[in-house]
């Protein structure tokens, strides 16, 4: 997928603007936020649930190297095989060398945001074959061609029911449809005719279980289900980060991971698969692969925000977050948005295409409370603000800015003088309302909102004043 | 077997040297192995509701909170004439009154049972794609969260869950367990090792996608009915 992080800004002051964008997003704090918040009470001790989310996945990451080798053991043993691509083209050279040892004509694909960051559909289809996405969301999106995800648990979360049917009246060369319902089963006719007659079915993967060498596929529309029991090959993608041990972490996992996504106690199709199918079966796959994928996932193990390989993808970050909710998600330009994306973005693509990302947040730290997995977000954005600073990354006049603050906030006179002169100057600039309508430098500021003027004296002046009496 | 895959080796051995480097780890690996393998062995469970009183009670409720509906029969034989009744009952707007129909499939356990008694045409065969009725077994049942555990099988074809407009479960009370984790347990005592599918099934198929409506439906069954006999 393209990178346009770099445009956040820009593309943020579109979307601050997008009156449908913005009733759109409108919607996800009374659904997912609340649903999320009224599901955890039935998980008697939903903290302790969290720390073991998060004792799971560390565990599973320090001796991640381990438990790889394990996984593809146990994989191997059951008569599938286990391959590893070690950045984005490679998942795109495997997947096509699968299809052509197999003669694919037609692929049914399951979401997998792994498969974003190499735009496999793309590589698919310019090597001549058909690629169908089959969860509703992406469905639209590739028939809207190919337009970017903009949530990682509801892409289209963006759009209206009525570009859906103008889409769908489009692409399927029906008459327009108006209602949620029927455009789901217009929808629902297409794909039904895709899943009999692909030859492969390409997911993305939950999680892999080293134990028995298996994947877990989520969905509540059932067509990873679809997608991987009826043509002959199945292909499952996920990072080397998305091992856990044992089935048991994979219960654990799965009483964090649908209720904070979408605040559901559990999503209507968890699937284990494991090898081919055996003697005698009628449905399922003939043929087993998996694509465990690098693809910059060893740069964040050796980091110092190594903490965000824990992600389970389940959105509760962005659903959280009042940046994200006010600027959705294609103002962060990649594949993976909000306080997740802010990480994962600037560590994939280069802290130099994406330092806006990690900048934009106010670390008011919603999204660090309610991480099924314990990840510190606003601290590793933090050390990305870090690192984009002494890598010399920031503009000339925010690191001049920084300086001359240091300078002063390192001599205690000068910093008293200094603001005792500069609240007085802002009392009298913002005048009888109380309120700065523009700041000459801090534009970026005072275009979308006042600023409250200080009362006229300093925190220390006031202190004194009040020790006193 | 047609053409080799490119040197997956390679690709291998270079991501697991890249991932012991950024994690610093040199030398032998025994004793992480070895501790590891122990992990596995020890099966730790993490914290877990707890679940009061009658396990089918429980299933029951979650089942329903789910969109699943539940009926109780006395025993087997009455299978075929609930299954009828439940169709009937049914009520459908004009657009959707095929899935009404008392055509279907079911799985091999179910083939000696009066189908025709009952007015239905029931084939106990693999689902093709286009039945509009699947009536399927299931291996054990989770009360934690009312849903239903598929194992896949030469005699449980596991699509014929999924691919019908409806789709009724037969589940027998003894086979509902506490969690999820009770289910893997009773699949590795009575089975050994997991089969190619697990599939868990709780409700049926629906999408939030478009506006966040929920619709039911999205892919795979309209609805899902549980039989509970015994
Ligand atoms: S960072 Fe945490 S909250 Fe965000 S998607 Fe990942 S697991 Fe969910």
């Amino acid at each position: 997928m393209q990178v346009s992080s770099m445009k956040f800004k820009a593309t943020a002051h579109v979307k601050l603007h997008d009156a449908r964008l913005q009733e759109n997003l409108a919607k996800l704090k009374p659904k997912f936020v609340n649903a999320r918040r009224n599901s955890l009470s039935e998980v008697d001790d939903f903290e302790a649930t969290r720390a073991a989310g998060k004792a799971i996945r560390d565990r599973a990451l320090d001796n991640l190297d381990v438990w790889l080798e394990i996984f593809e053991r146990n994989a191997a043993a059951r008569g599938a095989t286990v391959l590893f691509a070690e950045n984005p083209a490679d998942v795109n050279a495997l997947v096509l060398e699968i299809a052509a040892r197999h003669a694919v004509r037609k692929i049914v694909k399951v979401k997998s945001m792994v498969s974003e960051e190499s735009a496999l559909d793309h590589a698919i289809e310019a090597a001549g074959l058909q690629v169908v996405e089959t969860d509703l969301g992406e469905y639209i999106l590739q028939i809207n061609d190919y337009e970017a995800p903009s949530h990682i648990v509801g892409p289209v979360l963006h759009k209206s029911k009525d570009e859906v049917a103008d889409l769908f009246a489009k692409a399927h060369g029906t008459p327009r449809k108006t209602g949620v319902e029927e455009l789901c089963r217009e929808a629902r006719q297409v794909l039904r005719q895709h899943y009999l007659t692909a030859d492969m079915g390409v997911s993305g993967g939950n999680f892999f279980v080293a134990e028995t060498g298996s994947v877990v596929l989520v969905t509540n529309e059932g067509n990873a289900t679809l997608s991987t029991t009826l043509p002959k090959v199945h292909v499952a993608i996920s990072g080397i980060e998305k091992i856990v041990p044992t089935l048991e972490d994979v219960a654990t996992l799965m009483r964090l991971l649908p209720r904070s996504a979408t605040g559901q106690s559990i999503s209507n199709y968890v699937d284990i698969y494991t090898g081919p199918k055996g003697e005698g079966e009628h449905h399922g796959a003939e043929h087993m692969y998996f694509i465990v994928v690098d693809s910059g996932r060893t740069g964040i193990l050796g980091s110092e925000v190594r903490e965000a390989l824990r992600c389970i993808r389940c959105g509760a970050c962005m659903n959280h977050c009042p940046v994200y909710q006010n600027v959705g998600g294609h103002s962060y330009g990649w594949v993976y948005p909000g306080p997740i994306g802010s990480i994962l973005t600037p560590m994939y693509v280069g802290l130099e295409q994406a330092q806006e990302l990690p900048a934009a947040s106010t670390l008011c730290n919603q999204c660090g409370v309610v991480c099924p997995v314990m990840i510190p977000l606003p601290d590793l954005q933090r050390k990305l603000r870090e690192q984009a600073f002494s890598r010399g990354l920031r503009p000339w006049y925010e690191r001049a800015a920084l300086k001359a603050w240091s300078f002063v906030a390192l001599r205690p006179g000068l910093y008293a003088l200094a603001t005792r002169i500069g609240v007085r100057v802002m009392k009298l600039v913002a005048g009888r309302d109380g309120r700065i309508h523009r700041l000459p430098i801090g534009a970026g500021w005072t275009d979308g909102r006042d600023l409250a003027a200080p009362a006229g004296r300093t925190f220390r002046e006031l202190y004194r004043a009040r020790g006193a009496r | 077997m047609a053409t080799p895959l490119t040197d997956p080796r390679a690709a291998r051995d270079a991501v697991l040297a890249r991932v012991r480097s950024a994690l610093k780890l040199t030398g032998d690996r025994g004793a992480a192995r070895a501790a590891a393998e122990a992990y596995l062995a020890a099966r730790a469970q993490g914290p877990r509701p707890r679940i009061d009183g009658d396990l089918t009670e429980r299933f029951v409720l979650r089942a329903g909170h789910m969109a699943s509906t539940v009926e109780r029969l006395a025993d087997r034989s009455a299978v075929p004439q609930a299954v009828a009744r439940y169709l009937d009952a049914l009520q459908l707007p004009p657009a959707l009154a095929a899935q009404q129909s008392r055509a279907g499939v079911c799985w091999p356990e179910f083939a000696a049972l009066d189908w025709a008694g009952a007015g239905l045409a029931i084939e106990a065969r693999p689902t093709q794609g286009d039945d509009r009725l699947g009536i399927t077994g299931c291996y054990c049942a989770i009360a934690e969260t009312g849903t239903l555990v598929v194992l896949s099988g030469p005699d449980t074809p596991t699509a014929t869950t999924l691919l019908p407009d409806t789709h009724i479960a037969v589940l027998a009370p003894d086979r509902i367990v506490a969690g999820m984790e009770d289910a893997f347990a009773l699949i590795r005592r009575e089975r050994g090792a997991v089969p190619r599918a697990i599939n868990m099934i709780s409700g049926p198929s629906r999408t939030g996608d478009i506006e966040q409506t929920i619709v039911l439906g999205a892919h795979g069954p309209f609805r899902v009915h549980i039989l509970l006999v015994g």
